[in-house]
């Protein structure tokens, strides 16, 4: 059964991409941008934890989970320490998926050359 | 000495004829159903090289060296040589035509670059001021998406209305009397921008300016379309082609049943997976290089009208907002 | 002479000649490719959960898995591949933003490690971390005075 809500959830959330990308003609770079910063506007209204609840990775996968992290993260940290939290605790949650994107990235480019499609 | 016909067209008088021609494509060209007349096919697009802008180079210097060579000469009796390319300040010719040691302008006209080299190699021995020019465009698929798009690895879609840069470098040397096929007229284009901002939308931007100089061509020597067997326009692409027949027609000429573009004519569209067909400077250089100078070697066709034609624009002026402008160079040339 | 044609006129003729994007095709295989990555997340993070994890750890676990595997396909040239076939399926997803990584990260090295991979790397992913982290400044400052 969660595979079946992650399949949909994460699925419809593509759809939203790709119409955004037929529609409007915008590049990936921007509708990556797009999604974090409506992912986290989400995250802050405290709406995207109650699709996270529901359709688990269907809802963390896609970037708006990405977007969601970082809001939960800084109103966590604000919890725990205060109006400095809002400043370490958005990168405090993500670091990790931050950190694996660009070590990986380091290493793949030491190891392979571009490839013409 | 030539005369200024018109507003915007010279006629040559010496008879300036192209003695041979080089093309070098790469993998994807050489599947497409023009391989037959490609001098060159390259089985790996990098071409023993480290990287594209390097491949690039080593294409240009190629083709330019087996031009010379099929017209029986030595890279010593070339006066000049007029190349170009899309890199940043041209540096696909300049690192390609740096160990010839021929005397060289560097120019650049997007797409249409084949066009403002071979012009401007007509006028040079048109002038007297030289006796062998080497003309010749290059453009690379890997390197021009990494300077005007993405890297290549970025997983996106490209939209119908895109255009696929091809990979090589078309050649032409170019001397008086010879057997010809001749150049006969030169319509230099000015720049036409209507307004396009759409960097996947080419043909469109370019149509305008391709529809522009013809009437112009028209005009300047009061020809009709039916004069030339062939009007053979750079990389349109299929929404460029049907636009430039429609533009033209609301200008009085119909040039439906003559007209040919490189950039359709180079790659089968639906196999090749190339959406509207293909692009860039090397797209009219090899496609003329290749199959339709061989075409007016054997009199296949006598008259045809060649107009390269470019999209102006660099990554920066896109980013500012500014539109695509777009500019095409007319050549008549009869065997 | 004809009449000249204006932008506006030539804009719309543009349109009318463009063809547009396969939409409903587009969206399916977007779907689908989509649905697929977030199952894949999904099991990693049952197994995650099977170890005995607490649900942000685990989840932590399978944002950094599946960004691993997305920037191993990029460096094997597969991950364009499936972002041709599948479109913003491929992208939205966290393993998009990990293509978005590695893709520069490998096309610029011969410009140096500096200032090719290194400052190249960002080139996508800058302004993806810079305005997620400015947005969640301003939903952690604003919690903070609503708190």
């Amino acid at each position: 059964m969660d595979y079946l809500k992650a399949f949909i959830v994460g699925g419809l959330i593509c759809v939203l991409g790709q119409i955004l990308i037929d529609k409007t003609k915008l590049t990936s770079a921007r509708i990556l941008v797009f999604f974090v910063i409506s992912g986290c506007i989400l995250g802050g209204l405290g709406w995207y934890q109650k699709l996270v609840d529901f359709a688990g990775a269907g809802a963390t996968v896609p970037l708006f989970g990405f977007g969601n992290s970082l809001a939960i993260g800084a109103m966590e940290e604000v919890k725990k320490v205060g109006l400095i939290g809002a400043i370490s605790g958005g990168l405090k949650a993500t670091s990790a998926g931050i950190t694996v994107a660009i070590t990986s990235a380091f290493i793949m480019a030491l190891i392979f050359n571009p490839k013409e499609k | 000495m030539a005369k200024h016909i018109g507003k915007q067209s010279i006629e040559l008088e010496k008879n300036i004829s192209i003695i041979s021609t080089s093309s070098i494509v790469g993998t994807k060209e050489g599947e497409g159903p023009l391989r037959e007349y490609f001098d060159v096919i390259l089985t790996d697009n990098l071409n023993g090289q480290d990287s594209w802008e390097k491949a690039e180079s080593k294409i240009a210097s190629d083709s330019i060296k087996l031009a010379i060579n099929k017209a029986n000469l030595n890279p010593s009796d070339i006066n000049y040589v007029v190349t170009g390319d899309l890199l940043n300040q041209c540096c696909g010719s300049t690192f390609g035509v740096r160990g010839l040691n021929i005397p060289f302008f560097g120019v650049f006209g997007a797409c249409s670059t084949m066009g403002e080299s071979m012009s401007l190699g007509s006028i040079l021995l048109e002038s007297g001021g030289a006796k062998y020019v080497v003309c010749g465009a290059s453009s690379h698929f890997a390197s021009a998406e990494k300077q005007f798009r993405f890297p290549m690895d970025l997983g996106t879609q490209r939209p119908p209305t895109s255009t696929w840069t091809v990979t090589g470098q078309g050649s032409a040397v170019l001397s008086i009397n010879d057997n010809g096929p001749f150049i006969k007229r030169i319509t230099t284009g000015k720049i036409v921008d209507l307004g396009i901002t759409d960097a996947n939308n080419m043909g469109a931007a370019m149509a305008p300016a391709a529809a522009d100089i013809l009437y112009q061509h028209f005009q300047d020597f009061s020809l009709k379309p039916d004069y030339y067997d062939v009007i053979l326009t750079g990389d349109l692409g299929e929404v460029g082609k049907n636009l430039l027949i429609d533009l033209l027609k609301n200008k009085g000429y119909d040039i439906s049943k003559n007209h040919k573009d490189c950039g359709i004519e180079i790659f089968e569209n639906k196999r090749q997976d190339t959406h509207c067909g293909g692009s860039g400077c090397a797209c009219s250089a090899v496609t003329f290089a290749g199959y339709f100078y061989n075409q007016l070697k054997y009199k296949k066709f006598k008259k045809m009208l060649f107009i390269p034609t470019g999209a102006l624009m660099s990554p920066t002026s896109v980013q500012q907002g500014e539109s695509i402008a777009g500019i095409a160079h007319c050549l008549a040339i009869e065997s | 002479m004809g009449k000249e044609i204006s932008k506006q006129e030539y804009q719309k003729m543009v349109e009318k000649k463009s063809p547009n994007s396969p939409i409903l095709y587009n969206c399916i295989k977007a779907f689908i490719v989509g649905g697929i990555i977030c199952c894949i997340g999904q099991f990693i993070m049952n197994c995650c959960r099977l170890f005995g994890m607490t649900i942000e750890m685990s989840q932590i676990y399978t944002s950094s898995i599946l960004i691993f595997i997305a920037s191993l396909l990029t460096g094997l040239g597969l991950y364009s591949k499936i972002g041709h076939f599948a479109g913003a399926g491929s992208i939205v997803p966290i393993t998009g933003f990990s293509n978005s990584v590695t893709s520069p990260a490998i096309e610029f090295k011969k410009e140096g490690f500096i200032l090719g991979l290194g400052a190249k790397i960002f080139v996508v992913a800058g302004p993806v971390i810079l305005y997620g982290v400015l947005t969640s400044v301003v939903v952690g400052v604003i919690y903070y005075f609503l708190l």
